[in-house]
């Protein structure tokens, strides 16, 4: 392989071919991503911290390794990580004022691995508030903007992880997807983003949202980057006991080329009203090349699609609530000194907390209160036993089922804060994974007004191996992930 | 559905939020129109339906009474906003209980 002038240009794959054939060191791509970072964040801001100092220590580090022979799957790669995930030497701030200038005493398990990998750690990225919200514009510092176009958002909550990878700022990116907080976002921006199974990757030290439905995944240029991520951070982990004890399968070995005797699913549901006509074109011709690869394209029902939002916004807000109670600026964290303790604790949270968040604290302490429980909360958690069934029964007749990851393409900054239920609408698609737990990966599938449109991959639990080679046989046909956008230094 | 103010200055004290004359009118409107939508969940009959609080086909997840490292107490009680002598300081929980006062 020749190389690019531009070393931000390369894959993780390629890149760790060009880092074990000596062909570049850590140190040369981890300056080339630093310097892009200083280019363009500027006018992205995709992140809260740049870690450049560690970053070149690490390089320095990850290039002794690779002359040592010893490199493991990320060595020497330079990752972004979502600003939820615990880290010993940046901030974790969750992009809240609750949590400003807090550092962590432990790593979470995902950066663990990664260090011990020898990767290389470039910051943390911007993210709404707690991951509540879908077009990170909820944190505390500021939006961070679509690189195809800054006037719009790059999707969320893991925006900053998206934009970081889809901008060149990172070869890849970790984020978290608990109604679709990686597949909406890498939509919004043209790239691959992948939640695995609930269950496949461990939660430890990622501060909480919804402990039922969070995951944690990668953001990547390709499927098979995104493979190779999700390898590096999968597997059992005794400090999580959600963490399933299943092999990991090394699904960069199950990338395949066609599709003959795949049948993929096709729900009607998924073209529901509010759905944008150049997304739908766009999801038809993805749909006439998967039959053009060998697919068989199968119909199936899940009638349960439409209630799938508001069961979401009873059961993630519900476990919110429980969740952020233990921001009460006591242990750690930011104190705001009231007239006694009681009064301390309403103006820690009072002003700690944004409005999204408030918003969620609200609606989940509402559900779970006296009176409400069995009418809410409990309906929910049977609503979601329906939701899961539809999913076992697509599956009895296809392998995967696809789907528009989003009903529009990013939308502009502003244009939906002012009406909650309107920005909650743009995971109504990505929403009903979280609910069964199944893994998801979104592809890039084509464009609409020049902004990126995404399609998503749906799978049984723990098969992620197929799911992955279903998705690359797709991309790799399309081709619409060699399209990068023009990011301009200035906006 | 639609909430009263006192419905949200109920849940805010639960919650343990404080909130503004101003933040009470914006979260009762908010919140009554999502939960107006909802309420689209009781158009389905779900009397016979088991609920499912989460995914994972594991339960009564073990591990062996060993003892491991853990940080320490110092780094720990250290994080607090404010300490005194080793431990996290509070405002008194009970009026005329300050200093010096035994349980």
């Amino acid at each position: 392989m020749s190389l690019p002038q531009d070393l931000t240009l390369m894959t993780v794959a390629e890149a760790r071919a060009a880092l074990d054939n000596r062909e570049i060191s850590s140190s040369e791509l981890t300056r080339a991503y630093l310097e892009r970072i200083d280019e363009v964040d500027p006018a992205i801001h995709a992140f809260l911290h740049v870690m450049s100092d560690v970053a070149l220590t690490q390089a320095a580090e990850a290039d002794r390794r690779i002359e040592e022979g010893t490199s493991d799957l990320m060595t020497g790669i330079p990752v972004a990580l979502k600003d939820i995930f615990c880290t010993t030497d940046a901030p974790t701030t969750a992009a809240s004022k609750m949590l400003e200038g807090y550092v962590s005493p432990y790593d979470a398990t995902v950066v663990a691995r990664l260090r011990d990998q020898g990767a290389v750690f470039l910051g943390k990225t911007n993210t709404d508030e707690f991951a509540m919200g879908s077009s990170t514009e909820t944190s505390a510092y500021g939006p961070t903007r679509n690189p195809w176009d800054t006037s719009r958002v790059p999707g969320g909550s893991s925006g900053g992880s998206a934009a970081s990878v889809a901008a060149r700022q990172s070869a890849i990116a970790l984020g978290s997807d608990t109604g679709g907080s990686i597949r909406q976002p890498a939509g919004f921006c043209g790239i691959v983003g992948m939640k695995p199974t609930y269950g496949r990757v461990s939660r430890y030290g990622m501060l909480p949202f919804a402990s039922s439905l969070d995951q944690i995944g990668p953001f990547a240029r390709t499927v098979e980057d995104a493979a190779l991520m999700l390898r590096a951070i999968s597997g059992n982990d005794p400090l999580d006991s959600t963490s399933v004890p299943v092999d990991v399968p090394d699904y960069a070995a199950n990338l395949r080329e066609d599709l003959k005797g795949v049948r993929i699913g096709v729900a009607p549901e998924y073209s529901a009203e509010g759905m944008e006509s150049g997304v739908q074109d766009a999801v038809k011709a993805a749909i006439a090349q998967l039959e053009s690869l060998g697919a068989e394209i199968v119909d199936v029902s899940l009638p349960h699609t439409k209630y799938a939002l508001a069961t979401y916004y009873i059961t993630a807000p519900a476990e919110a609530s429980a969740n952020l109670a233990r921001y009460d600026g006591v242990r750690y964290g930011n104190r705001v000194e009231g007239d006694d303790l009681l009064d301390t604790y309403m103006k820690t949270r009072g002003e700690g907390f944004g409005d999204e968040v408030k918003r969620r604290i609200m609606l989940g302490t509402y559900a779970l209160s006296s009176g409400y429980y069995d009418a809410y909360y409990v309906k929910a958690q049977k609503v979601r036993t329906l939701i899961k069934q539809d999913f076992d029964n697509a599956f009895a007749s296809c392998d995967v089922v696809i789907a528009p990851t989003s009903p529009t393409v990013a939308f502009g900054i502003g244009s939906r804060t002012d009406d909650p239920y309107q920005m909650y609408l743009a995971d109504a698609f990505t929403i009903p994974a979280n609910m069964a737990g199944i893994p998801g990966i979104s592809v890039p599938c084509g464009f609409s007004d020049n902004l990126p449109v995404g399609i998503q991959f749906l799978g049984q639990s723990f098969d992620e191996a197929r799911l992955v080679g279903i998705a690359h046989a797709y991309e790799q046909a399309a081709g619409w992930y060699q399209k990068l956008p023009d990011v301009s230094a200035e906006s | 559905m639609s909430l009263t103010r006192e419905d949200v200055i109920h849940v805010a004290s639960l919650a343990r939020l404080g909130m503004s004359e101003d933040d009470l009118t914006m979260f009762q409107e908010q919140l009554s129109s999502i939960l107006g939508h909802i309420e689209a969940l009781n158009e389905l009959d779900t009397d016979a339906i088991p609920p499912t609080a989460q995914v994972v086909p594991l339960e009564n997840v073990l591990r062996a009474d060993e003892i491991h490292d853990s940080l320490s107490q110092e780094t720990v009680i250290g994080m607090a906003p404010e300490t005194r002598d080793g431990f996290i300081a509070v405002s008194a929980v009970m009026a005329g209980n300050d200093e010096g006062a035994s349980a």
